[in-house]
């Protein structure tokens, strides 16, 4: 069992907790997961590290309000605990080397580019940082992203908080502007990052994706995590997340991205009853 | 008088209209009177072959002397001086190539029904004595193992016996490693896998679930947290796919990905949050145990039809003949001589159908087997909605990519001579990662001959 130590909501449907858990702690690096299960019956799934604290032995998870099991852990408070949490999975991010980077983050995937941009603002790069929301409800981690960035950008759809406008009009405008960049890590939803990998391909900048398949083991036992990457065909939970974003099939991504649809929705309004029940 | 039947007394099963429509147990096993029954075929031959063909040497002969006076506990712990997993041995084990082949009353007849037998002493067992096994004095010395599947942890049980503290690394949530995510529970009942890993944990050994063993912790960090030696049984888990166009449309899955969701998730229980597809016809290539596994739970699902496609015939067939013929009786189709080249998908990407081509067989490979060769221009297509691949699997290259000096074979198996011992001082391994995808008995053997290693290496570093 791993306790919950602290419960913040960032906003009406992204949660912060931070977790007891110290082997994970102990190894964690930016880039990679860990995978949870809330109750016996519950299902595994992936969540970003989002910060880590070797001393305290905690691990930071940040995750949306999208379905069934993230509606259960929801529910949980501080002193709870979750019945089971294992990682650090996957391939940390590379951060060494680079001296100039464009960290874009989209949504709740900001929570997965925050420990990439403060591992490269450590590392002494200069590090920009675009984030895009739907509207100003839906902002997380403003005030960090400014504290491990050099310049920081904020766009909403709606234009409610920010600039009016995607990520990638930023990110268009600081290229006609001359603003020249090494990499650019983009970390969002599919549709987001494949957009911005169209937009750097036609200026030949290197762009690495944080993909989020469907995850069954994490440990690279079941290929349900896999993708098209130049070709070939990678499992996302051993060979990544992180892959070279000019590379991989976006379109099958999210084509496998949807296969459970159906069950989701339904469990999704299952779980929402239940929980209405609950409360009244 | 020894009783002189040709045939082994019958087990009793599930209809085979019944039980594809459940997960419940198809061997329903022997009562008392069929066991005892059974126990007067053997014929106490004084040189005991059938011993030589158990990879574990259980004393065969003596426990089903045991059976046949009516001392099932007795039998048992004759067993469990041998094995560690008697109820599982008992009934996944393919005893017509390992004990019940060297039987004598297999000349001439069928051999006697080892395997039931053992099978029905570890259930008595069970279902009777509920006294806790005694913990072992502490030999004061500490070994840790990674991986909680069959060769694990017999190399855990048998270290424990010899009084070593025992930590046993799992990356899954539940120790059990193919018996739990692997083998379907009409097979081998899970309840029955967690009664005997709860035995090896009532002797002291220590199971830490959650624990990724590459990731978590390193096997060097397992060497400086006091660990003398390390036993690694980390299975051959990774998938393989044939890498053919059409590969990554939804609807097609690796065996072991859905085994994971039926049998390790439970997605075929209501209330349980794992998905699983429902498809209405689908295709399981390969031609292995796994195969039948993935047919038969597919079956399970409620799907109409499901075809096994296997490139070469019948008589090739590396599953166990009673699995098959389990499968065909409970409606699975078999497409011999069939081999796919392509997935056809939808607009949707979708699986629609599966593009095959037949086969024949050629001149014998290095393997023995006669080699399957494509028939020019056979080309046909099979309507289905699901896959599942089922071609073998690899050694999980997360250990060897981690760890200093472990030197593997072209195939990513670990390289360990026949007591177990890798080219890493201290290391032994054992199992599928050193053997690629075999048997849950040769893991326990392997796991067992490590044990002993180990032992003699702590004992002689002293």
């Amino acid at each position: 069992m791993y306790k919950i130590v602290e419960k913040e909501n960032l906003n009406p449907t992204v949660t912060k907790m931070v977790v007891a858990a110290p082997a994970v702690a102990k190894k964690a690096l930016a880039g990679q997961f860990i995978i949870l299960r809330v109750h016996e019956n519950g299902e595994r799934i992936p969540l970003t590290i989002a910060d880590y604290d070797r001393v305290k032995g905690t691990i930071t998870i940040i995750f949306q309000i999208v379905g069934k099991t993230t509606m259960l852990l929801n529910e949980l408070n501080e002193g709870d605990s979750i019945l089971d949490f294992v990682g650090p999975l996957g391939k940390p991010s590379h951060v060494d080397g680079l001296k100039k980077v464009c960290v874009i983050g989209g949504g709740v995937g900001c929570a997965i580019a925050y420990p990439t941009a403060k591992a490269l603002h450590e590392n002494g790069a200069d590090v920009t940082v675009i984030t895009g929301f739907r509207n100003k409800d839906l902002v997380i981690l403003e005030d960090e992203f400014k504290q491990v960035s050099n310049h920081a950008y904020l766009v909403s759809d709606d234009g409610s908080t920010g600039t009016k406008g995607l990520v990638t009009n930023v990110l268009q405008d600081l290229i006609n502007q001359g603003e020249t960049f090494d990499e650019v890590i983009a970390i969002g939803p599919l549709i987001m990052m494949k957009f911005v990998c169209e937009l750097t391909k036609k200026y030949n900048i290197k762009t690495i994706v944080s993909m989020n398949p469907i995850m069954i083991d994490g440990t690279g036992m079941c290929g349900g995590c896999r993708l098209s990457v130049g070709g070939k065909t990678k499992f996302a939970c051993v060979d990544g997340p992180d892959f070279d974003g000019h590379e991989v099939d976006f379109d099958e991504a999210m084509s496998r991205g949807a296969t459970y649809r159906e069950f989701e929705a339904r469990e999704r309004e299952e779980a929402c009853n239940l929980l209405r029940k609950g409360v009244a | 008088m020894a009783n002189m039947a040709m045939t082994k007394v019958p087990m009793p099963t599930q209809d085979g209209n019944v039980r594809r429509n459940n997960f419940d147990e198809v061997a329903l096993g022997y009562t008392k009177e069929m066991a005892m029954e059974e126990a007067q075929r053997c014929l106490h031959c004084p040189t005991k072959p059938c011993i030589s063909g158990c990879p574990v040497a259980v004393n065969i002969p003596d426990f089903i002397e045991e059976v046949k006076n009516g001392e099932f506990e007795k039998a048992y712990q004759i067993i469990r001086q041998t094995s560690s997993l008697p109820a599982v041995c008992g009934r996944v084990c393919p005893q017509e190539t390992q004990c019940e082949s060297k039987c004598v009353r297999g000349v001439k007849g069928e051999a006697v029904a080892i395997g039931r037998l053992e099978r029905f002493v570890a259930d008595w067992h069970r279902e009777h004595v509920k006294d806790e096994a005694v913990k072992p004095t502490s030999n004061g010395h500490k070994v840790a193992v990674v991986g909680a599947g069959p060769a694990g942890l017999t190399c855990a049980g048998d270290l424990a016996k010899l009084g070593y503290q025992v930590s046993v690394f799992e990356a899954l949530h539940v120790a059990g490693g193919v018996l739990m995510y692997g083998i379907p529970e009409f097979r081998l009942p899970k309840a029955i896998v967690q009664n005997e890993i709860d035995g090896l944990k009532q002797m002291g050994v220590d199971i830490e679930t959650n624990m990724v063993i590459g990731r978590s912790e390193s096997v060097d960090d397992l060497f400086e947290a006091g660990y003398e030696s390390v036993f690694i049984g980390s299975g051959a888990g990774l998938p393989n796919f044939m890498n053919m166009p059409g590969e990554n449309l939804k609807g097609v899955y690796s065996a072991n990905e859905f085994l994971t969701r039926c049998n390790l998730m439970k997605a075929y229980k209501e209330g349980v949050d794992t998905p699983i597809q429902h498809p209405k016809r689908a295709v399981i290539v390969g031609g292995g145990n796994v195969a039948m596994d993935a047919a038969r739970c597919a079956k399970r699902l409620g799907v109409e039809e499901v075809t096994i496609v296997y490139r070469r015939s019948m008589e090739e067939l590396p599953a166990r003949k009673e699995e098959v013929e389990h499968a065909q009786e409970e409606g699975i189709i078999f497409r011999l001589l069939t081999n796919p080249v392509r997935v056809l998908g939808d607009e949707n990407g979708w699986v629609k159908g599966m593009e095959c081509v037949s086969m024949e067989l050629g001149e014998p490979d290095e393997s023995g087997r006669r080699r399957p060769v494509e028939i020019k221009d056979s080309n046909f297509v099979l309507d289905v909605d699901c896959m599942i691949m089922a071609i073998g699997t690899s050694p999980n290259p997360l250990i060897r990519s981690t760890t200093e000096g472990l030197e593997t074979n072209r195939k990513g198996c670990l390289i360990a001579d026949d007591n177990g011992a890798t080219t890493r001082e201290g290391v032994f391994a054992g199992g599928d990662a050193v053997t690629g995808a075999a048997t849950v008995i040769l893991a326990m053997g392997a796991g067992k001959t490590a044990a002993k290693a180990m032992d003699a290496y702590i004992q002689n570093k002293k």
